[in-house]
Formats: structure tokens, sequence, C-alpha cells
């Protein structure tokens, strides 16, 4: 009961080189555009061919270069959520969902009649539209109905949410997240956003310029990344070169050259430490304090985003400081040694 | 009033459009696949007729089809036939002045069908044939349709290449605008006055057509946008 993907493509100018393996039931790729991840994704569905390697999901094999096995997409059984929903424009609503439901008339993998599906995705009102006459959450919903009508083994999501604006996208997260309840096979969301990322799945792929630069537990990965670039995606502001000093003792130098114990064990191998901006507390004790200095402060609505003298981010919920008087910024502050991340610097 | 004129332009015009009609959207449908530097090429080729004079067209014919030209010398040879100065000569003129416009068209069309609604076919389970019949043909049909008859309206109004290949002879080769030029030029300003005002006839009307035609691929034309915000 597993995905096994282990895949190449060369493109002009970039190359696509990915490889996992899962048992997890909510995968997810988060990377910024253009890493590959869509890339990924369509291999997965069978509308993207790559150049070698091999797909496996639970017990058949899709594509294998080397036995020359490429089962078509029509037949992976596999439902795709376009980041454009890709509904098709001459035809309604419901006859989309028809649509679906003319080949899985024959293949008896039904998900019901189009009334009931219209019924249970709420389309009722909408049944009858052309998908240009729709919003952005109907299309998406549609789609979704679409897709499930032929209920399907597995379910891609290609950047769900890009195309809506972020009022809507929270309302629109929420209901997919109730609609994929519902559903207890494979799921796998591509995404740059690592909230949506974070919320939706419990495996993680990193991915970078067509690389995999770390998988696994999707908590593991976010409280612990290894290397720089995986801290980078997962949202760590700070990180900065170290000299180690002993096992649990490291000296930042791009934070003025402060002297940070550790929690971890700092082994030979180690070049970076960071800390999120959310993990700096004000105060002078315990260890790891040091001087706030000259603050620069940006004002959000909701939060500060503080740039200390340092060089470190300290970000902090606006209303734990927003008291009218000036010091807003502590005179000094420290960093709790279990905060600290070690890791090594990949490549970049 | 002798007809045949208009009886000739309309069977030229309707033969040569058929003639591109296919050659031009397969032309179309082959090249959007090829690589970029080859699909430049041909592109190129393709459109030529569209900037070049009719004339230039008319002579470039006639050297390859003339009776002691290399394909038309084998034609005469073989089958006995000429293949200038009849009506038919006129076809190939018309076909190849007209044949950019249908190809840029359905090229155009092609281009702009969005990829993922195939692929959304696919994944759905939807067979090649469905998808080409019930999704692509549906998303192109109204620019093809549009393409056909702004060739044909071309074809209609062919004087130069068609002059130079097909002559004018009352009875055989003359088309609406040769007749007007002949008209004129014999001072039969009347009878010329009447092929002009029977030609701007049919051009109206055909140019009333495709303007209703993207009138109505409004509403499928634009499709590609994500959709409205929700209120």
């Amino acid at each position: 009961m597993s995905l096994d993907v282990n895949i190449k493509k060369q493109y002009p100018g970039f190359a696509l080189d990915v490889s996992f393996k899962t048992g997890s039931k909510r995968i997810g790729i988060l990377g910024a555009s253009g890493c590959g991840k869509s890339i990924t994704l369509k291999s997965i569905a069978g509308i993207e061919k790559p150049d070698s390697g091999r797909i496996s999901f639970e017990n058949s094999v899709w594509f294998d270069k080397e036995k020359g096995v490429n089962i078509k997409a029509a037949r992976r059984n596999v439902g795709y959520l376009f980041q454009n929903y890709a509904l098709f424009p001459n035809m309604t609503v419901k006859e989309n969902i028809e649509a679906a439901l003319h080949v899985a008339g024959k293949d008896k993998n039904r998900a019901g009649s189009s009334a009931e599906i219209i019924e249970r995705y709420a389309l009722s009102d909408i049944k009858d539209h052309m998908p240009d006459e729709l919003s952005g959450g109907q299309q998406q919903r549609t789609a979704f109905a679409r897709l499930m009508a032929r209920d399907p083994g597995m379910i891609l999501l290609d950047e769900p949410f890009s195309a809506m604006d972020t009022f809507l996208r929270e309302g629109m997260r929420l209901e997919l997240i109730r609609m994929l309840d519902e559903y207890d096979k494979t799921v796998i969301m591509v995404s740059h956003d690592r909230d949506e990322i974070y919320q939706m799945c419990d495996y993680l792929i990193l991915m970078d310029k067509g690389r995999v630069i770390a998988k696994g537990d999707t908590d593991e990965l976010f409280s612990h990344p290894k290397t720089t670039e995986a801290a980078r995606l997962t949202g760590c502001k700070n990180i900065s070169r170290i000299k180690r000093m002993s096992d649990h003792r490291i000296k930042a130098l791009d934070w003025q050259g402060i002297e940070l114990l550790t929690d971890e064990t700092v082994t030979e191998d180690i070049t970076h430490a960071g800390v999120r901006a959310h993990d700096i507390v004000p105060g002078d004790e315990g260890v790891n304090v040091f001087s706030a200095g000259r603050a620069q402060i940006s004002r959000l609505p909701f939060e500060w985003y503080v740039t200390l003298e340092n060089g470190l981010w300290w970000k902090r919920g606006r209303e734990l400081y927003d008291t009218g008087d000036e010091s807003i910024v502590p005179e000094y502050l420290s960093i709790p040694p279990e905060k600290i991340i070690l890791m090594k610097n990949a490549g970049s | 009033m002798d007809f045949f004129p208009l009886y000739n332009s309309l069977r030229i015009a309707g033969i040569s459009t058929l003639i591109v009609v296919i050659t031009g959207i397969a032309a179309a449908w082959y090249i959007v696949r090829l690589p970029r530097i080859i699909k430049g090429i041909l592109d190129c080729v393709f459109t030529l007729p569209l900037v070049l004079p009719p004339t230039v067209v008319g002579y470039l014919l006639l050297r390859l089809l003339g009776p002691r030209r290399p394909v038309g010398a084998w034609f005469m040879s073989a089958f006995g036939i000429k293949l200038t100065m009849t009506w038919w000569s006129a076809v190939f003129s018309t076909a190849v002045v007209i044949f950019p416009l249908m190809y840029r068209t359905a090229r155009g069309t092609f281009e702009a069908f969005d990829i993922t609604l195939k692929q959304a076919g696919e994944t759905l389970g939807l067979s090649g044939p469905y998808i080409f019949f019930k999704v692509t043909l549906p998303y192109c049909k109204s620019g093809m349709i549009a393409g056909c008859v702004l060739a044909f309206a071309r074809a209609l109004g062919e004087y130069g290449a068609t002059t130079m290949i097909a002559g004018y002879t009352p009875g055989r080769t003359a088309t609406i605008s040769t007749t007007v030029y002949q008209l004129w030029r014999t001072n039969n300003d009347g009878l010329a006055a009447k092929w002009v005002i029977i030609n701007l006839a049919i051009s109206a009307v055909v140019l009333l057509i495709i303007n209703l035609m993207e009138g109505r691929s409004g509403r499928i034309g634009t499709v590609r946008s994500s959709g409205k915000n929700e209120s």
C-alpha cells in the first residue's frame, strides 16, 4: 500500500530528478514555482512522460522505462484537480459531471448518478451554468465533483488555491479539507504555500530546482530541517553560518558573532544554525541572552517584524507590545537552546 | 446579362476553399507540434503568399505549371492536359493565395487551445475520440469557420495570380474580378458597375457572417481565466 516514484526528465536548462516512497495517504510537495513539482504530479497522473525511471502505486506499475510500461492516464484512475480547474467550457456544470460519468458508467466505477453528485457537492443552483459564469470557488467545487464522479483511486491537487484571492482561499481550504475528510485514499497536494501543505499533509517532500531536498514526516521537517535549503523552504527567517566551539556551543558568525548554547549536539558537519522568528523570547533570564540594540520595526496589521541590531528577525503579535510607550522592543532577548536548529549547507 | 462570371467565381472560390480547409488545418495541426526552429521556417513559407503580390505568385505558378515548364510539360505528355488558361487553373492560383488565411487562423486556434482540457479529459478516463469531438473540436470550431469564411471571401476577390494563369476568356475563364477589369477597359461602365455591386453584396454578406460567428464564439472563447471572484 504505497506510492513509489523514481523519475528523471531532462528539459533545456532544467533537469527533474525526483524519488520518494511513502505509504502516507496525505502527501505534500512544497517548493517555489518552477521547481518541478507540477511536472512530478503530472508524471504520476500520466499526462507527462518522464525520460526514465519508475512509478508504482499499491500493486500496479504505472510507468517503468526499462520494461516499457506506460499505463495511459485514462487507465490510472486518478482524480486530478487542475490549477485552472480545466472545466470543459462548452458544457454546463451538469454536462461536465456527466462527461466523467459517461466513461465511469462503462467501467462500473461511478460514484452515483449526476443528480446525486450535484446534490452531494451543493451544485444544484448552478448546474445549468457554463463554467465561465461561475466564481473561482464554484469552478473548483465543480471540478472536484467531476473528478469524484469516477471514484478515483488517488487524488492529485495542483496548487488548488493559487488562482484565488486570499480572502476566498481560507474558506476554500476548509471546504476542501472537509470534502477530503470523507476520502480515505491517497491524496497528493502540490503547493508553494507552506501553510496549506502543513495543514493538509502528513508526509512532506521539499523540492528545489528539480530535486528533492528533503522528505519525511511533515512535523519533523518543519521542526528539524536538516539543511539550510529545507529550513528556508519551511519558512525559517534566521539562518547564520556558525563556528563550532564545542559539543553544545556555537558561534553565530552572521549574528555579530554571539555564542549560543544548543540542546542538540553540534557534530563536525554542522555549518549553519537557524532560529524561527517567533521562537526568540524577550527578557534577560536564562541562557543565550543578547542585547536588542538598535532595532528596526515593521508594523504589520497584527504582528510586528523586528529586525534586531545583530541581524536577527523577531516576530511578535502586536497586542502584546502595543502599549503606546516607546519601549516596544525590550532591552534583552534570548534564544532557548532547544529552539536552535542545526543544519548542513547543501549546495547553495 | 451573362452570369457566367458569377458562377465561375463561386465554383473557383468554393473548390479552392475546400482545398485549403483541408490542407490549411492539416498544416496547422502538424506545425504546432514541431520544434521551434523548423516551426519558424515552415511558418514563413506557409505565410509567404499573404505578403507577396499576387502577380509574383502568378509568375511562380507559371514557371511551374506552364506548358513548357517541369510540372506542366509532364502533365501535357502524360495526360494531354494543359494546366494553364483553363477555369480550374484559377483554382491553383486562388488556393495558393488564400492558403495562409486558413492556415494562420487554424494555427492560432490550435495554439489557443487549453491543453489542460485535453489532459483533464484523459485523467477522467475519456477516450481520445471523445475528447477530440466533444472538447477540442467545439473549442476550435468557431475559429475554423471564421478562417474558412475569410478564405472564401478572399478567393472571390482574387485577381492578380488568376489573370496570369487563367487569363480572361469570356464564357470560359472569366471571373467577376477579371470581368470588371475587362468591362472598365472597354468603356462598358454600366455593366462594370453592376458587377461591382454584386461583388460588394457578396463580400458584405460574408463579412456579416464572420462577425456573427465571432459574436457567438465570445461565449466559449474566454474560458481560460479562472473566473470571477466569489461574492
